[in-house]
């Protein structure tokens, strides 16, 4: 049986430990925010963060993550408020929205590692897919996300 | 396609036989001999009233609103109710959404095949329903009154509405929405419909006002609930592995390997495929990686080789006798004759595409044990469709059909075909449970429905002036609308136009694709116009100016798209710019890019758009923005790297490493400017679909004198096209 440390709690799980963390997240611990959207890693709706970092769930067998610390979309915050989902809000970023669980968790990442990104940086380090094409909107978002910090 | 292009004045008032004719649910109440108004005797705190079959109210003020439009990013989810708040004069901040029952005849739109159908296509949905529910909000409203008029004892005529609230001036007496809810009395009440007016376009306090859509905030941290998230109690998992080429079937399969492995419960043959049953999902995805297939022969699609295929397309439109669907036809060839000096032609085609749209297809079908009653949980473009095709599948009244309504993960025309939620249907009657069906990106990509390859064929003569004077443009695919929506020409005036269509069969799946072929239609169009004109040695906008002397708000679109842009002033070096017009969806729109191009590579870069959009009202005009701009991405995203290739008939892509799509970084600058109207509205989500594709195959002419004419511009096709 593994454990595995989720938004703070814990989760056990008896199943295959190839599982991808993705489906462990979705179907185990019952937490649908983290989207299946390719099952390759090639477009970033399972992203998480692991021990802080954002990752691709669903290339991620979850035999190989015991012991770090998850986080998915519905732990960044309790109620909506972080400032990259307020400056989502502000912008009125998803269309669809089936991706941009996954680029929040992107966004987040690249704004503990750098405050003020570059559109370069961004273009960089957002390589998440959507399809509506709302990128526009989550570059602005990003740039702006810095100003709604508690 | 409908023309949405009438006027009306809509502050005059509405008489009877249009109020009859547009609000079929109200015929329903009416002929009830009552307007829905239910009589509550004593407390009616925690009672809801029915206004409409359209809108309730509860004695707390919550006032709810159905959407009887799929919601797949677009927003309409909210545009419409919001239009029927509008009328209502409602408080929005009392206003909550709700899916409208399955119920075509009351809460379907007519405007696409003349019979009632809850369909979101064609970037419809608020020019269908605009006119409806401004009519039933007002009606709604006019109910409240009435009662409200009997309550304070006055005459209707001197009560005002506004947020919520009916107030009398004269007394100073007032009551809301939620007071009236509460005594309001069944209406043996003569409907005084004669003096029902519509608000004047001015006074709207809703509508063009940017209202927050009512889904975004589930969007931001995972409480939004797309089909692939439901979970219902006993639900197994299911997984079809299906023939690599259409048409064909399972033969034989080693289905007894399959059913040795825990937790898979059932193993069995589908006309198109194999069937997976499991406990969880991935057990099924590691299960059918031992299953073996052998797949039948014979579908007509079986040798189909999409590199050859344009041959046979351009042979077809060559043939000298062949059947041919006339589009549309205007003057004759003999009188063109006349004054034709120089004759141009031109073969433009385009290649399969796939709608990609985020969330793999999927749905979960729960049949009852004595499979006489059916839940399916589905995100649908076409929901009162596929009720209807699951109560004949499962031979069972449609009464006993429970559609769940869910958020798409992007729609984009692939999801108004029903293969997913019948798939998931036949799966849980096998296995006598609920079944999440659940298709792999792969699978959703290899049994794809797509853009159609097509091939335009235009041919045009010029007079000693350097007019156009006449015009022949033939169109070859394997479906009429889908291969010709767009190659008519309603606002150039060229005195000799034939436009045609001629059929070949392939046996691909083909669907709508966002813009359906206006997308391919307008990239020929307006990439022979700047072949004409360069001819002619014609600057590109004049060109077009003068082919719209006759229609002005075409050409206020096009002034506007070359004001707002750098059009006229010398790129900077290594860049380029590209005209483009073209109409769709009842709406004009014009624009200008910005490319560079890095030759070794092969690679277009597009830096900068402008885009001038003439669409009428515009309800929602920030989320319009995003949609055009979305529409731009994708646009850009199908003309630069897309291609779905068939090899003996087989796709020969499979994830998004081989299908590659639009990513930020490659994302650009994108300026866009609504042109004020109080016109109807018309259509905004695939608006900025048909324009890109000539836009930038003229800047890539203006930056390297050649002309790219197969869509997409691969970086193969560009290097090819420079070395020639």
């Amino acid at each position: 049986m593994i454990k595995l440390k989720i938004n703070g709690g814990t989760i056990p799980f008896e199943g295959d430990p190839d599982t991808p963390l993705l489906w462990v997240i979705r179907d185990t611990a019952g937490l649908k925010g983290t989207k299946f959207g390719c099952g390759k890693g090639l477009c970033g709706a399972c992203s998480i963060h692991l021990d802080g970092n954002v990752m691709r769930s669903c290339v991620l067998p979850v035999s190989a993550i015991a012991n770090m610390s998850i986080t998915t979309i519905e732990g960044i915050s309790v109620d909506g408020s972080h400032p990259v989902q307020q400056a989502w809000l502000k912008e009125a970023v998803p269309q669809c929205g089936y991706c941009q669980s996954g680029m929040i968790m992107a966004a987040v990442d690249l704004l503990n590692k750098n405050s003020q990104p570059t559109d370069a940086d961004i273009n960089q380090s957002i390589t998440n897919i959507c399809r509506c094409g709302t990128y526009p909107r989550i570059r602005k978002a990003i740039h702006n996300a810095s100003s709604f910090k508690k | 396609m409908v023309n949405n292009n009438k006027t009306k004045n809509y502050s005059m008032a509405v008489n009877r036989r249009q109020f009859i004719k547009l609000t079929s649910g109200f015929t329903f109440t009416l002929a009830l001999g009552s307007i829905g108004l239910k009589s509550v005797a004593g407390n009616a705190a925690g009672r809801e009233q029915s206004l409409s079959v359209w809108v309730r109210i509860d004695g707390s003020g919550k006032i709810t609103i159905y959407n009887p439009v799929a919601e797949m990013g677009q927003g309409s989810s909210t545009a419409l109710p919001l239009i029927l708040a509008e009328e209502l004069d409602a408080d929005w901040k009392q206003v909550e959404v709700e899916n409208a029952p399955i119920n075509p005849e009351i809460f379907g739109h007519d405007a696409i095949f003349g019979k009632m159908m809850m369909l979101t296509v064609g970037s419809f949905s608020v020019s269908s329903y605009f006119e409806r529910l401004r009519i039933a909000g007002a009606q709604a409203r006019h109910v409240l009154l009435l009662n409200a008029a009997e309550n304070l004892a006055v005459p209707i005529s001197e009560l005002t509405t506004a947020d919520s609230m009916v107030y009398h001036r004269f007394s100073g007496k007032q009551l809301s929405y939620a007071d009236i809810a509460k005594f309001a009395l069944v209406a043996a009440l003569p409907l005084d419909i004669e003096n029902i007016k519509l608000k004047p376009v001015d006074q709207f306090k809703l509508i063009g006002k940017n209202i927050p859509r009512v889904d975004i905030a589930g969007k931001l941290n995972g409480t939004a609930e797309y089909s692939i998230d439901v979970v219902v109690p006993g639900m197994k998992y299911g997984m079809i592995e299906r023939s690599p080429v259409n048409g064909d079937s399972p033969l034989s399969f080693n289905a007894a390997e399959l059913l040795a492995k825990k937790s898979i419960s059932a193993v069995f043959a589908m006309d198109h495929g194999v069937a997976i049953i499991g406990d969880n999902i991935w057990a099924v995805i590691q299960a059918r990686q031992a299953l073996e297939v052998s797949w039948s022969k014979g579908a007509l699609a079986d040798n189909f080789d999409s590199s050859k295929a344009i041959e046979q397309y351009a042979a077809l439109a060559s043939a000298a006798e062949s059947p041919t669907k006339v589009i549309s036809t205007m003057g004759t060839s003999a009188e063109a004759a006349q004054h034709v000096n120089k004759n141009y032609q031109a073969d433009y085609s385009v290649d399969f595409v796939y709608h990609a749209q985020m969330e793999p297809l999927n749905a979960v079908a729960s049949v009852s044990t004595d499979g006489q009653k059916l839940d399916l949980w589905v995100g649908s473009q076409f929901p009162s469709g596929l009720r209807a095709e699951a109560a004949k599948l499962l031979n069972i009244n449609i009464d006993n059909v429970n559609l769940h309504p869910c958020f798409l993960g992007g729609g984009f025309g692939r999801r108004s075909w029903h293969d997913f939620g019948l798939e998931a249907i036949q799966m849980s009657a096998v296995a006598k449970a609920p079944v999440k069906l659940l298709w792999s990106r792969e699978d959703d990509l290899k049994n794809g429905a797509f853009r159609p390859m097509s091939l335009q064929r235009i041919s045009a003569g010029v007079d000693q002036q350097g007019s156009l004077q006449s015009w022949h443009h033939r169109t070859i695919g394997d479906d009429f609308y889908l291969t010709a929506s767009g190659a008519e020409l309603p606002f150039y005036q060229i005195p000799y136009k034939v436009i045609d269509f001629r059929k070949i069969d392939i046996g691909i799946r083909t669907k709508h694709w966002r813009g359906v072929a206006h997308g391919p239609n307008k990239f020929a169009i307006e990439s022979f116009i700047d072949e004409v004109a360069l001819g002619e040695a014609a600057d590109p906008y004049q060109f077009r100016r003068k082919l719209l002397a006759q229609s002005p708000r075409p050409l206020k679109v096009l002034d506007k798209a070359v004001s707002m842009s750098p059009w006229g002033s010398k790129p900077s070096q290594g860049r380029a710019l590209g005209l483009s017009f073209a109409e769709g969806f009842g709406s004009l729109t014009a624009g200008v890019v910005e490319i560079s191009l890095d030759e070794s590579l092969g690679k277009i870069r597009v830096h900068r758009v402008w885009l001038a959009v003439d669409a009428g009202i515009i309800v929602q005009p920030d989320n319009a923005i995003r949609q055009l701009e979305g529409g731009i991405v994708q646009a850009i995203s199908s003309v630069t790297l897309e291609s779905v290739t068939f090899r003996d008939g087989a796709i020969q892509q499979s994830n998004f490493h081989d299908y590659p799509v639009l990513k930020m970084a490659d994302t650009p600058q994108i300026t866009i400017s609504f042109i004020q109207s109080e016109l109807p509205p018309s259509g905004i989500g695939e608006a900025a679909i048909p324009f890109i594709g000539g836009a930038i195959g003229n800047a890539f002419a203006a930056l390297t004198g050649k002309r790219l004419r197969h869509l997409p511009f691969t970086t193969n096709r560009v290097k090819t096209v420079l070395n020639s």
